[in-house]
């Protein structure tokens, strides 16, 4: 199953330089550990000592923040796009 | 009665427009699915900004904060910046703001027609710059009144008190609330008084996805959340990119007439997705959402005409919301 994750530029380092990667994963958790196999790092980038998703990262399921879909357990499906990025603010 | 004593007592009390072209058309015996604005443009300095600069200078005059020719520092990436620049103007106040240098050109004219001084901070940093070099400058003059959108409970009060009540009043039969996300002040004061009067209500934040130039270098570990926001106000939140805001700023334009800044189209973008999932599903809607601003300060962008393309090209590496 083919996921696609969107990377912003702060985070390339752990892809290679890649914008985007593919990876696979029934839940945004198994995502997650299935991208660090390929791209070690960037999964602890992302989630906290504790285990959640860092304060200042946002993730977006086909555009839609995932802290509104279950957060780490929000389930995805073949075909959906992953978007990360920096927390920005606006006003 | 449409007569008032000064500029600033016509703050807020916006229209609610229905939006007949722009909504889903149900099948027939189907509940309807409705569309409604709010303008925000209407207000003295043309953004839903007048509300939460009145209301927090009104505050901090209360609070004994802010005497007659203190100064005001705010960080702002425009809208916030005008309608501070007109109330402290009336009010006789001066104002310096802290503005990102990637923001559209009118918005810097504006400022200074209103008398405001501009502090810049480096584009790579955007509002999340702004804020840290604001908190630097209210630091060396600590006799400067640095109000605090981010963080400042008058902001959301505004919206409580106002925009929220209006809104209920004029659609009592409101279903979701649909509005940007940037100080979070409006969803939160507007979200919080729905939810009390309509529990089931869904409140829907839209935040815009910049170019890739915006958040660029942007280090993850130094980002910033605003203090007001808090989650479990909203239902669902919407990250909508400059392509999708183009395309449905320029929809409102040709379909129902409305000449609107590039952040309600992306806040349209969300509406319109949450209107087609209760006609999929059936239900009855009545989606209100929020105008923040008219287009006019974003016309030196050149995003209203050309192709789609152009215009997100001419707007990566802005501040369009």
């Amino acid at each position: 199953m083919a996921i696609e994750v969107r990377i912003p530029t702060i985070l390339r380092q752990y892809t290679g330089g890649a914008k985007a990667v593919e990876g696979a994963g029934d839940t945004l958790a198994d995502l997650l550990t299935n991208l660090d196999t390929a791209h070690p790092g960037l999964r602890a980038r992302l989630i906290t000592a504790e285990g959640g998703l860092h304060r200042f990262v946002n993730v977006y399921v086909n555009d839609e923040d995932v802290r509104f879909l279950g957060a780490l357990d929000a389930k995805l499906d073949d075909g959906d796009t992953v978007t990360i990025l920096p927390a920005v603010a606006g006003g | 009665m449409a007569r008032f004593e000064s500029v600033l007592e016509v703050v807020g009390d916006t229209p609610l427009v229905g939006l007949p072209r722009l909504s889903p058309t149900a099948a027939p015996g189907a509940p309807p699915v409705r569309l409604w604005a709010k303008l925000e443009d209407r207000n003295p300095t043309g953004s839903v900004k007048d509300r939460a600069a009145l209301w927090m200078v009104r505050a901090a005059e209360r609070a004994g904060r802010l005497r007659p020719g203190d100064t005001i520092l705010e960080p702002t990436s425009g809208n916030t910046g005008i309608a501070l620049a007109m109330v402290a103007k009336l009010r006789g106040y001066r104002l310096v703001c802290v503005m990102p240098e990637n923001v559209s050109a009118e918005r810097t004219q504006l400022l200074r027609m209103y008398g405001a001084e501009i502090i810049t901070s480096p584009a790579a940093g955007g509002s999340n710059m702004a804020v840290a070099q604001a908190k630097q400058i209210a630091a060396e003059h600590p006799d400067w009144v640095m109000l605090f959108q981010y963080g400042n409970e008058a902001n959301a009060r505004a919206h409580y008190e106002t925009t929220g009540p209006e809104l209920l009043r004029d659609l009592p039969t409101i279903t979701h609330f649909v509005a940007g996300l940037g100080t979070t002040g409006t969803l939160m004061g507007t979200g919080r008084y729905l939810r009390e009067k309509v529990p089931e209500i869904e409140i829907v934040a839209a935040e815009p996805r910049y170019g890739e130039q915006v958040y660029g270098l942007r280090n993850i570990d130094e980002g910033y959340v605003p203090e007001l926001y808090d989650a479990s106000v909203l239902s669902r939140r919407f990250s909508v990119g400059t392509r999708d805001a183009v395309l449905r700023t320029r929809q409102l334009v040709e379909v129902e007439g409305l000449f609107v800044g590039f952040s309600t189209g992306a806040v349209a973008h969300a509406a319109l997705a949450v209107a087609h999932e209760a006609l999929k599903a059936g239900r009855r809607a009545d989606v209100a959402f929020l105008v923040a601003d008219a287009g006019w300060k974003y016309l030196s962008t050149g995003a209203y005409g050309g192709t789609l393309s152009d215009a997100e090209e001419a707007l990566e590496g802005q501040l369009w919301a």
